[in-house]
């Protein structure tokens, strides 16, 4: 008997106090700095709460939210969210992905270039930004001149002073940042897939183009799934090139969504309206994630 | 043999492909660098040549000893590296009793963990601000520290629990059947194995905290506690702009952070695999 109670004691130990000993601390700060705040959040979105008018403060219901559906900038940042996310994400997948089918191939130098190849990940964001907005500058940039001596541009003119091209400003340094990231996740899952399927395939004389959709993009495919979501959702909230390099201009033409949240809250101290305008946001993130979990279930028979 | 014939072409192919790679990811750095030790008089009038007609170190010798750079670079430096160790001691923590422990609320804590990576950050800047600031502890580089250990020890943790994934079970096992607590087995089997995913989480974190600028330009707004980013940004906007001694303050900016990951990238793959072969 006093065995069975202490064995349902340490049982208890094991699976109620032990694990949270280790876990508490996390939990208490991703608690304290992330959840309580969002909820925060969320209720200053019913609220006005503007910092430069102290006097207008109160809950307001629906105001912020009535406001946002006639706000034509909310509408055309959204449009230009979806875009700036799409081709984004296209590029930094695809080049990721032959990167990484490189990088699982022998060839002379592999380390040295393994570690260059990953190093724009390392430079700090705003960095970038500058070194970009240089690179495009016609006046100063090497880039518009080389793009009007291949034909590309009639004249080297300012690519992100027009809004018809400005997007691809902050697009091209965002592809340069984040193509190492899809590399390093999708190396470490090719790394993963066992050699002697390939080797199987080999004797049986499969072409190189059916290894790699039989083989390589099935193994792949729960890891891309994951990745690409999770990558949309943090390119579609990551406003810091665009702050940079454009502020959202010329004439909001590469405003995304979470860029003007942060012009809102930061230029404007609209604490309320930015909160709306970031919970429609996350709304629309959480609808395409359940989205895409949907289909990877689907697809992905695991 | 087909391949074997074709064997030539497809090495030059992936060797083009190589070097392409190579210089889309080096040229913009190169330029950063060309711009740091290009005379002034020269930014414009050679802008598009790709290599300066002369030299010179007088953007460093004036970014090192007569702007703020350095105590920006020290404020930067110390949020770095107490988020880096902060995090990653928490994170090693959580993503131990989530590879070692099956208990009550897992999926929920892990479920909550997967939303804080789905929000838009930007989201709970407001709140933040206002929280941050009833505390009076803007302007305060141990604020930095404590924010940005919480926004990454979700993956952090996620890293680290890959990591412990890949260390066999029976080995703390043995260990405490050895007579061992858990602690003593933790501490003394498994944190050597871990190393380098520590190593490679406390990179990866680091790195992170070290370009974050837009909490730091929302919460940060005194001189002297700025880091990098929000100090070099408002030289921008402040001043008319030397490009010179702005792409020299960049380049010594990109050391530590570049230093830190070209030793740790081969960990992050390899954390990543251990954790994908377990499936």
């Amino acid at each position: 008997m006093p065995g069975r109670s202490r064995a349902r004691r340490s049982l208890y130990w094991h699976y109620m106090v032990e694990p949270f000993l280790y876990l508490s601390p996390g939990i208490f700060l991703i608690g304290t700095v992330m959840m309580i705040p969002l909820i925060i959040g969320i209720s200053y979105s019913f609220q006005s709460i503007e910092l430069l008018n102290p006097f207008n403060t109160g809950w307001v219901g629906f105001e912020n939210y009535q406001k946002l559906w006639s706000d034509r900038k909310f509408w055309l940042a959204l449009e230009n969210t979806f875009w700036w996310t799409f081709w984004s994400i296209s590029f930094q997948f695809l080049l990721g992905l032959g990167l990484a089918m490189l990088l699982n191939t022998r060839f002379f130098g592999k380390k040295l270039f393994q570690a260059l190849v990953f190093l724009p990940w390392a430079v700090p964001t705003f960095l970038s930004a500058l070194t970009w907005a240089w690179l495009f500058n016609p006046v100063i940039g090497p880039l518009p001149h080389w793009m009007a001596a291949l034909g590309i541009l009639s004249e080297p003119y300012n690519i992100m002073g027009d809004p018809e091209l400005a997007m691809w400003g902050p697009i091209v340094a965002n592809i340069w940042f984040g193509v190492p990231f899809f590399a390093i996740t999708l190396l470490a899952a090719l790394q993963s897939i066992p050699g002697e399927l390939y080797e199987a395939a080999e004797i049986d004389g499969a072409s190189p183009w059916q290894t790699f959709t039989k083989i390589t993009l099935p193994f792949l495919a729960p890891m891309i799934a994951i990745t690409v979501m999770l990558r949309t959702i943090w390119i579609a909230n990551f406003a810091d090139l665009i702050y940079v390099m454009t502020g959202g201009g010329p004439a909001n033409s590469t405003q995304i969504v979470s860029s003007y949240i942060f012009t809102t809250a930061f230029r404007k101290l609209d604490f309320g309206y930015a909160s709306a305008i970031a919970v429609a946001l996350l709304g629309i993130l959480l609808v395409y994630a359940v989205i895409l979990l949907w289909l990877r279930k689907k697809l992905v028979k695991i | 043999m087909a391949t074997a014939q074709s064997r030539p072409l497809l090495t030059i192919g992936k060797y083009a492909a190589l070097l392409g790679y190579l210089s889309f990811a080096l040229f913009p750095l190169y330029w950063l660098l060309k711009i740091a030790i290009t005379p002034d008089q020269l930014i414009f009038s050679e802008g598009t040549q790709l290599w300066p007609s002369s030299l010179t170190l007088d953007n460093f010798r004036t970014v090192l000893f007569q702007t703020d750079f350095l105590a920006y670079f020290g404020n930067s430096l110390y949020v770095s590296l107490g988020t880096a160790a902060a995090t990653t001691l928490i994170a090693a923590g959580a993503g131990y009793a989530f590879s070692r422990f099956d208990f009550g609320g897992k999926r929920i804590i892990i479920a909550a963990m997967l939303i804080t990576q789905m929000f838009p950050l930007l989201m709970i800047i407001a709140p933040i601000y206002k929280i941050v600031a009833s505390l009076g502890m803007l302007n305060s580089l141990t604020s930095l520290i404590v924010v940005y250990t919480a926004f990454n020890i979700p993956f952090a943790t996620f890293l680290m629990q890959s990591f412990f994934d890949g260390i066999p079970k029976d080995l703390e096992e043995a260990a405490m059947m050895d007579g061992c607590s858990r602690f003593q087995a933790l501490r003394k089997v498994i944190f050597p194995l871990t190393l380098p995913g520590l190593g490679a989480t406390l990179g990866f974190v680091f790195t992170a905290a070290w370009s974050e600028l837009l909490f730091a330009l929302m919460l940060i707004s005194k001189n002297e506690a700025m880091t990098f980013p929000v100090g070099l940004l408002t030289f921008v906007s402040k001043f008319s702009v030397d490009w010179g001694q702005m792409m020299a303050a960049g380049v010594l900016a990109l050391i530590p952070s570049c230093l830190f990951f070209i030793f740790i990238q081969r960990y992050l793959v390899q954390g990543l695999t251990s954790g994908a072969v377990k499936g």
